[in-house]
């Protein structure tokens, strides 16, 4: 059972859900856009998607200044 | 005296050759935010012959800018959208300029972004990135974004890159260094972070995916 995160396998969010993989990782969902195996995920689905086996996700974290 | 059409015409033909300025000169682009990285990118794809840019910004121009942004003391209080279009005409007469002094949301961004094929992600605050950004890949499925993501402070230049961070999502910047965190934002980091983001855009309009 094993979803890719950024490239890095993670073992224990089979079953759970994007919010819960996003929140256990740390992230904050107001600075993030979430790509889930090559598509874009919309921000009120996060709390819907649930993760299955061989997922892969790309998390990208925004940081201020410009 | 102002340079004529014919003469711009000539001397970027030789400095580019005519394929090459050809795409630059029917390319259009937006820029979102026209701070730090808005401004500068601006210019760059300006002096490059980009020719049409559309300027989206609603602030107005403040003395805490100007060790950074591409305005002057002359332009203190006025829109950046007016300042900014200003500067470019006096760079360039013959590129196309529209200006957008509006504060962008998710309700409104598809209306001002749609049928940009290649927009320019240039805010400052990290929630108002993540939100352009959401909303055009969710909204506008053949758009590409250009994004700049970590540039504050006086770290290794060497730190800023650019990347391919999904599929029509590229980002420039070390991708870390939070204005917030650190002691604010210089011209430097920022202006190569910016030209970062102007020569991924350059690319793109020349058919280079890659980064």
């Amino acid at each position: 059972m094993m979803i890719k995160v950024n490239g890095e396998n993670r073992e224990d969010f089979d079953g759970k859900t994007l919010s819960e993989l996003l929140c256990g990782l740390g992230y904050k969902t107001s600075y993030i856009a979430v790509e889930m195996n090559g598509d874009i995920v919309k921000k009120d689905s996060y709390s819907t998607v649930v993760l299955n086996d061989g997922d892969s996700l790309e998390v990208v974290n925004f940081v201020g200044g410009g | 005296m102002t340079p004529s059409y014919e003469e711009f015409e000539r001397v970027m033909t030789e400095r580019h050759t005519r394929p090459v300025y050809d795409k630059l000169k029917s390319a259009r682009v937006a820029i979102a935010g026209l701070g730090g990285l808005g401004s500068n990118i601006a210019v760059s794809l300006t002096r490059a012959g980009v020719g049409e840019l559309m300027l989206v910004d609603f602030d107005r121009v403040d003395l805490s800018n100007l060790n950074r942004q591409q305005y002057e003391i002359s332009d203190l209080g006025r829109y950046k959208t007016d300042a900014l279009s200003e500067k470019l005409t006096r760079i360039n007469p013959y590129i196309t300029l529209t200006r957008k002094t509006v504060k962008v949301t998710a309700e409104n961004a598809v209306g001002i972004f749609g049928g940009f094929g290649i927009v320019c992600e240039a805010f400052d605050r990290a929630d108002m990135k993540a939100m352009l950004i959401n909303t055009l890949l969710c909204e506008c499925r053949d758009t590409i974004i250009v994004s700049g993501s970590g540039m504050a402070g006086y770290l290794s230049s060497n730190t800023i890159k650019t990347k391919r961070a999904l599929d029509r999502l590229y980002i420039c910047g070390d991708t870390v260094t939070d204005s917030a965190d650190v002691n604010g934002l210089m011209a430097p980091r920022v202006a190569i972070c910016a030209n970062h983001e102007a020569n991924m855009i350059i690319r793109l309009i020349l058919g280079e995916k890659e980064v």
